[in-house]
């Protein structure tokens, strides 16, 4: 190898490398310039099974067009969300707007991330005060529910019909177990759920526990305990399936759909499922042990507007969120994502073109969100022990008594 | 690495010391510039943040106060800790035993080169070409309490039906098998591979001098096929320590505890709530870290006196 030859190609991997430093460099300044000059805003959704072609993402286009900027709009999975949230924020690139999951809000208001509706006047008055309560922290709101979904009892009407249970006298646990046992009897499985140790697994055990008058501040109360015991019971006297402890909320409402269960705790997003089972089903809310109905933690998520370092952006990006929460809007998302509106407005409308809502929308006038009673970041700290008790206690490992109180130990001395 | 390290070394008896070190240098760059991008920077943050006290405030702001071993002392502390750890070394210990002797078995019995072998061998190559989302849920279907076809069998056969999935006492169990499932091939193709290297000519010679299968198989193959086996040994050994898709789709390392492994506990601490415990998440990945390169540094050793 001659020399001139050796220094040539050490400049030229010394110019590769220059590059890769560079760009580096580059790319963080480039990104927040050409967001600002080029009128360019960005919006994450956690809705990744709507394409280009769908009407969620034509909305938010015309949305853009309607406000005079180009909108770039991508999809997460709802779980890969907040981490993404969290890890943009550090490096100053967080989008322009963001949906997301709604006990996350108040994660990411205390991570200083969002700004509140007061900074980006941002109309939030018509909206039902219990679903917004999920993005309130300190009196401060961080962001506007685009619809709401909850849970709510599925019940396969031919079981029912064959064991002379009328769905309409399940009014409290008492009623709902004997109605379980006259399923089982006549060889049908009775209910199932998912109690699986992540927070879709707290989720589904809310409705229960507050149900029973438990609060989430003291989980091995009288009342929480009984709620367990409720479910540890199920599943000792075979009325709910062992398989629970490992059920996703699809995995649960696909033994559903099988047809051998009477009842399923399921979501308003099953509806368009429902009507593909094959057999013909109704709802009822979820009872409470003393009867009427249980209030079911809220799902859905929140339109919220990420701090930016330019403030001369939120004047459009208010534009783009009341474009997404207008009435005629929110209308359209909510049917495409099968969730109740926010506004009794749009509530109205929805079950005036869909009857088989009134159910849900009753249901989620009654919900509560997980970070509701001030708890906000609190909520997952308790919510993570809650999940790992009630699987000690559904699994035999303790008794719901034990479990709970090893729960609440560990979640009073994280929330501390 | 040792091919262009040894680049300088060799012009630096030549009377242009001094550029040819430079040139060196600068072909240097671009691995180094690669490994320190993509090695040392992330080795170093992750290190960084299991040593001070994050909460998703100061995460986003980057003022995380520093800690010290404070996050190592949560971890340890946690009642979470013994079982993981347990979990960890008897999930690790007994896939590698069992892929190990398994695929060692398999590839002496495809080394006999019979007719349909290569097919056959094809077909034990599937577990490795599944993506594991796939093997794992087919798994975790089979295994259902309530609807698998591992408990319908069972019942056929008269058995109770086992809670796989779902019991403390069978969820570590079941994510083993399907993870000796899913790495015999590759101890098959290893081994299968290192078994051709060996020469025909010793078989015959121990053959005359009277060896029996047996004995051949102990005073021929073993010995021989040793430094295959302790890489394959080692690099199981590292997949298997960092298994987490499998156990997270099956169990989700549950139920409470029962299979959890660091891998999986890591991830938890990290990003299986919704609030991110970064601290001690990296911490215990770091701990893992250390572990696989504890026996890392032990094959290193085991081989140079196998060399000397």
């Amino acid at each position: 190898m001659t020399l001139p030859r050796r220094g040539l190609r050490a400049l030229a991997a010394l110019s590769v490398a220059a590059c890769l430093v560079a760009a580096c460099s580059n790319d963080t300044s480039k990104g927040t310039e050409t967001a600002t000059a080029g009128g360019t805003y960005t919006i994450w959704d956690p809705y990744p099974q709507f394409d280009d072609s769908s009407d969620w993402v034509k909305l938010l286009t015309k949305c853009g067009t309607d406000a005079g900027v180009t909108v770039k709009r991508t999809g997460f999975d709802t779980t890969d969300l907040t981490t993404k949230a969290l890890l943009a924020a550090q490096q100053g690139n967080s989008p322009d707007v963001l949906i997301v999951d709604n006990p996350v809000v108040s994660t990411l208001a205390e991570a200083g991330v969002l700004t509140t509706t007061e900074d980006t006047k941002i109309d939030t008055s018509a909206v039902e005060p219990n679903l917004l309560a999920a993005g309130q922290v300190d009196g401060k709101t961080y962001g506007i529910p685009i619809g709401a979904n909850t849970l709510a009892l599925y019940y396969n009407k031919k079981i029912l019909d064959a064991v002379k249970v009328d769905p309409a006298t399940i009014k409290d646990w008492a009623s709902l177990t004997a109605a379980l046992q006259k399923v089982k009897a006549a060889g049908k499985k009775g209910i199932t759920f998912s109690a699986i140790g992540t927070e879709e697994g707290s989720f589904q055990f809310l409705p229960w526990f507050w149900g029973s008058g438990a609060q989430l501040t003291q989980l091995d109360s009288a009342q929480g305990v009984a709620a367990l015991t409720l479910w540890t019971d199920w599943l000792k006297n075979g009325l709910a399936p062992n398989s629970v402890l490992n059920n996703t909320q699809t995995t649960s409402w696909q033994e559903f759909a099988s047809g051998n269960f009477a009842f399923s705790e399921n979501g308003t997003w099953q509806l368009a499922n429902a009507k593909k089972t094959g057999f013909e089903y109704g709802i009822i809310p979820i009872p409470s042990q003393a009867g009427g109905t249980a209030p079911a933690p809220t799902g859905g998520e929140f339109v919220t507007a990420p701090v930016q370092n330019d403030k001369g952006k939120y004047a459009t990006t208010t534009k783009l969120i009341s474009c997404l929460s207008s009435n005629e809007n929110a209308l359209a998302t909510d049917t495409t994502l099968s969730y109740v509106a926010a506004t009794d407005a749009v509530q109205a409308k929805q079950v005036a073109a869909n009857a088989d809502l009134k159910v849900w929308v009753e249901a989620v006038r009654a919900a509560k969100g997980r970070t509701s009673d001030n708890l906000g970041t609190k909520y997952p700290k308790i919510s993570e022990p809650m999940w790992t008790g009630f699987q000690a206690a559904l699994s035999g490992s303790k008794s719901p008594q034990d479990a709970f109180a090893a729960a609440q130990t560990t979640a009073a001395s994280a929330t501390k | 690495m040792t091919r262009a390290e040894a680049a300088p070394a060799a012009p630096a008896r030549a009377p242009r010391r001094r550029s040819g070190q430079w040139a060196a240098w600068l072909f240097l760059a671009p691995v180094v510039i690669y490994l320190v991008a993509f090695y040392a920077y992330p080795l170093y943050r992750n290190l960084d943040l299991s040593l001070r006290h994050y909460t998703v405030r100061s995460f986003v702001q980057g003022d995380a106060p520093f800690s010290g071993l404070d996050n190592y002392r949560t971890v340890l502390d946690n009642a979470t800790f013994w079982p993981a750890l347990l979990h960890t070394v008897v999930f690790t210990g007994v896939s590698l035993v069992f892929q190990f002797s398994i695929g060692m078995v398999l590839a002496i019995f495809f080394a006999q080169n019979f007719k349909l072998s290569a097919t056959l061998r094809a077909l034990f190559l599937v577990p490795w070409l599944l993506p594991l989302i796939v093997s794992a849920s087919t798994w975790s279907w089979m295994l259902n309490s309530d609807s698998g076809v591992v408990n319908f069998a069972l019942k056929a056969a008269g058995i109770d039906p086992v809670n796989w999935l779902t019991s403390p006492t069978w969820a570590l169990t079941s994510v083993i098998i399907a993870n000796i499932w899913i790495g015999i091939p590759f101890n098959l193709v290893v081994l299968y591979s290192g078994l051709q290297a060996i020469p025909s000519e010793i078989y015959e010679a121990a053959a005359l001098d009277g060896a029996g299968g047996w004995q051949r198989f102990w005073r021929v193959t073993f010995p021989l096929l040793r430094p295959v086996s302790a890489i394959t040994l080692l690099l199981g050994l590292v997949y298997t320590l960092k298994v987490f898709d499998l156990i997270w789709i099956m169990t989700k390392g549950g139920p409470t505890d029962s299979s959890t492994t660091f891998a999986t506990w890591s991830y938890k601490l990290g990003f299986g709530t919704l609030v991110p415990n970064f601290g001690p998440g990296a911490a215990v990945g770091n701990l893992l870290i250390v572990l696989a390169l504890i026996f890392g540094l032990l094959y290193i050793r085991v081989q140079r006196r196998q060399v000397s």
